[in-house]
Formats: C-alpha cells, structure tokens, sequence
C-alpha cells in the first residue's frame, strides 16, 4: 500500500464534488481501449490491451496432460497472473503475492463460472489424456483497473487461440471451442462518489470496488466486491446499470477486434 | 545436437540471409508510462520490453553500497515466450543471464553519482526466437537513456557463431539449436571495450577472431539503429 499525498486526495474528492475528473472524464466514462491481438508468435492465442495507460499481455499456451481424478472428461485450465517489477515502482520480483493472487482467480472465476470454454470439448481419451490450458496474465504499466484489462485481453487471446493438435499429432489445428463471453466493468467509490474504470489516483483513495460481469443479453455472471468500504443497494444498482451500459460496447469493441 | 536440416545452401541461411547479415530490428522508445524510461525491442522473432527506474534508495539495506550506486537487471521470460511452456519465475538461466547483464552495464552507467542507490532494469521477453540475451541488454540500454542515467556511452550487444564451419552473424532459432557455436558479445562502441562475452561450442583461435570482428561488426550496425530510434523519440517531442 502507497502512501497518497493529502494534497492529492483533497484534490481529486473537489474535483469530484464539481462533477469532474482528473483526465476531464465523466463518472460513467470508460477510457479508450486497445486490443491487439496474436501479438506473440509463440504462444497458441494472445491479445495486448490497453486501457488509457494501463497495459495488459495475455498469452495461451496449451499441452496435453492428464485429467483430474474427479473429471476425467474434462480439460483443465488455469490461471497465472505477474505483477512484475516493470509495471510499477511499487511491484516487487518474487512469487506472486496476494493482489496478484486475487487477480488471477478473478479473471479465472469469471471464464471458468461463466463455462465459456467448453471443457468436455478438451478431451481427448477419458481418463487418460486432456488439453491443458494456461492462461498467463503479465502486466506491463500500472495505472489502474487491472482486472478489467486483464480479463478483457485473457478473453480476446481465447478467441484467437487455436488448439496446436498437429503438433501432438491428433490431426488438425482447430479454433478454441468458446461460447458468449461476459465482459466485466470495474467502478470504485470515494466520497460518495463513484466512478467507472478508476485511474491508478482514483484507486490509491479508493474506499470500495465492485467488479460486475455482464453478459451480451446484460444478466449478470460475475461479480466480487473489495476494499473495506460500503456500498449501499442504490448505489450497487447504478454500478450494475453503468457496467451493462458499459459492458456492450466493450463487447462490441472485442468482437471487432478478434474479427467476428 | 545433430540434425539433418542444412542450416547452409548456396551461401543462403535458412531465413535467405547472408553470411553476415542481422536479422531485421526495430526499436520503439518511450512506450511505458509509469516506468521512468523504457523500449520495446523486436530482432527476428524477438519480442523485448525493457524498464528502468531508479535511481532510488537500494533495499534490502544491505545491498547499499556508500561509494556507487548499484544495478539491478532481471531478465524475465513470459511463461508463453516459447514453444512448451515456461514456469514462471526466476530460474538458474535468467539469474544467470541477469547478473551479467547487470555486470555489463555497470561498467557504463556513471555509478559514482549515486551512492546508496539501486537502477532497477527489467527486461521482459515476450516473444523468444534466439538472441534474446543480446536483445534485452540492446533494449536495456535504449531504455536507460530514455530514463536519463547517466552514462559514458550507450552498450550494445549482438551475437556471432559457426554453422556448418562457417562463421554468420546473428545466429537464428535452428542456427542456435543446431550450429556449432555461439558467440554473444556487447561493447561500447565508442571504445570498442567488450563489456560482456560469453561462448559455448567449438572454435578455432582463427574462427574465434573471424566471429569476434564479426559480432562487433554487427554490434556497431544495432548501435546506429539504437542512436536513430532515441533520435526519433527526442526529435519529435522537440517538434510539438
């Protein structure tokens, strides 16, 4: 945890009371987003994202392995995610800590709950072989809301990940096996005021966070609460109303850029 | 390793290349925002980001050194930087690969002003197609300047080696995998001083000197493109 000036506290919570931001947005604006996408050679599907300055690289990689004793017809996914000393002054090297720890089971909540990947697809003899899939999260440049960006580039590098089954010789390479993804949307409270996609100043005052996953029909698949601040039940249904609101057209945004 | 791909055919490597020909480079300046200087490098199928920040107060305490300032580099690899996938985490390689590097640009950067301090330099490869050493430190330089540390001079590195008892340039993936050696260098290339070699393989004293000329020939050629991508950067903010 950072110390935050006063100076910059006091001035983001006037700015606020005037109904502004610091970077000129409104409460409910997202900033710009980027998506690149099989921006890494080696890897089976990766996407690069960018959210104002914050950055984000996902990679895919995928091998075949043994199923869970308890599933043995399904494939097996999991989730890493690096808070790497480049992103941040702040970040130390070292195995990951709590936050990155907490990012990574979030972003692997919300793709493994929501069933996007079709698992029994990821089989290959019962009991005996599956497909593994790793999904690495390396964050470049801090400057808030990584678990927007980084489930959001998780997502448009499954959607370019192509299963490498020549490589294994289980004869052709075919396109990750997806259904509908929910797209999630960070707000964070200070003051009384809250605000979507939160820079890195406007989380460093931060009193709470809600992250709500939205699907394309904008029911809700996913969401987790964090800070040790309150939310009162109005103000969660303006958060869930901004992140549906929100959530679509970063959907659309998604869908352009893995070309469907 | 033997194999029986012809790395060599009518003068032609591989990838078309020539004998003494590197592989194609660029070199973006300044593409981080919250690290105080930063690169992004691609060399072939290289991907590099490199970051730098300090020079800040070194911990843990007992690392200070009251004379100098100390450098930290840390090679990184991303898990998905390569064909099966890597743990991630330091491993014997990287820790390896960091120290000297660190050591190499510790002969550069003006220590002295710094006492006490620790410059942290990470490097990140994203995308890994051999040479990714040569590429870091490369990328690591451009980046310290762009942060502003103080230095006699900005390093490089680049890589020779033997195929087919030849010496090339730049050696590539199967180049790597299956030639017969490998010779990654960087200097200054003001002094021409060799701050980090390293060799593994089969050389004569003849072929050693052969690939030493040729690896600070290739050195010289990724130096004048570092200089272009730093101007580039400089030139246009003046510009605005």
């Amino acid at each position: 945890m950072t110390i935050t000036p006063v100076i910059k506290r006091e001035y983001i919570q006037n700015l606020a009371k005037n109904g502004k931001r610091e970077d000129g947005r409104k409460f409910d604006e997202y900033r710009d987003i980027q998506i690149e996408t099989n921006v890494i050679s080696k890897a089976e599907g990766s996407a690069k994202v960018k959210i104002g300055n914050t950055q984000v690289i996902t990679g895919i990689k995928i091998d075949v392995g043994e199923p869970y004793p308890d599933s043995p017809n399904q494939g097996v996914m999991t989730t890493a995610a690096e808070l790497i000393p480049m992103a941040s002054p702040d970040f130390e090297s070292g195995p990951p800590r709590e936050d990155a720890i907490e990012l990574a089971r979030v972003v692997d909540r919300g793709i493994r709950e929501s069933e996007i990947i079709d698992v029994e697809k990821l089989c290959i003899e019962e009991g005996e072989k599956v497909w593994i899939i790793f999904i690495d999260i390396h964050i470049l440049d801090y400057d808030g809301n990584l678990f927007d960006a980084a489930s959001l580039a998780s997502l448009a590098a499954l959607m370019t990940t192509k299963v490498p089954a020549e490589r294994f010789e289980f004869g052709k390479d075919y396109p990750l096996p997806l259904k509908e993804p929910p797209v999630s949307c960070t707000s964070v409270k200070f003051n009384d005021t809250i605000v979507i996609d939160p820079s890195l100043d406007e989380e460093e005052i931060a009193e709470a966070r809600l992250t709500v996953a939205t699907d394309d029909k904008g029911d809700i698949r996913a969401m987790q609460k964090g800070l040790n601040g309150s939310f009162t039940v109005d103000e969660i249904k303006k958060v869930i109303k901004s992140s549906v609101d929100n959530g679509k057209k970063i959907r659309e945004q998604l869908y352009k850029s893995v070309g469907k | 390793m033997k194999s029986d791909i012809k790395l060599l055919e009518n003068g032609k490597r591989l990838d078309g290349r020539k004998l003494d020909e590197i592989r194609p480079i660029k070199i973006d300046v300044g593409v981080l925002h919250r690290a105080e200087g930063s690169c992004y490098l691609e060399w072939g199928g290289n991907k590099v980001l490199a970051a730098v920040y300090g020079p800040r107060e070194a911990v843990p305490r007992h690392t200070q050194n009251p004379l100098r300032a100390i450098v930290n580099a840390r090679y990184n690899m991303a898990a998905f930087s390569v064909d099966d996938r890597k743990r991630p985490g330091p491993d014997r390689r990287s820790r390896e690969i960091s120290k000297v590097i660190s050591e190499a640009l510790e002969k550069i950067i003006i220590l002295e002003k710094y006492p006490r301090a620790a410059i942290d330099v990470n490097i990140e490869i994203l995308d890994a197609e051999a040479g990714t050493r040569c590429a870091g430190l490369t990328a690591a330089a451009v980046a310290l300047v762009d942060a502003g540390i103080p230095m006699k001079d900005i390093p490089v590195a680049c890589a020779a080696g033997k195929i087919e008892g030849q010496v090339v340039l730049d050696l590539g993936k199967e180049e790597d995998n299956f030639g017969q050696a490998d010779l990654p260098i960087a200097i200054s290339p003001r002094t021409g001083e060799i701050l980090l070699l390293q060799m593994d393989g089969h050389l004569t004293q003849d072929e050693f000197d052969q690939a030493l000329n040729l690896a600070i020939k290739g050195c010289n050629i990724v130096s004048e493109l570092q200089k272009k991508a730093i101007m580039n950067k400089y030139q246009k903010k003046e510009g605005n």
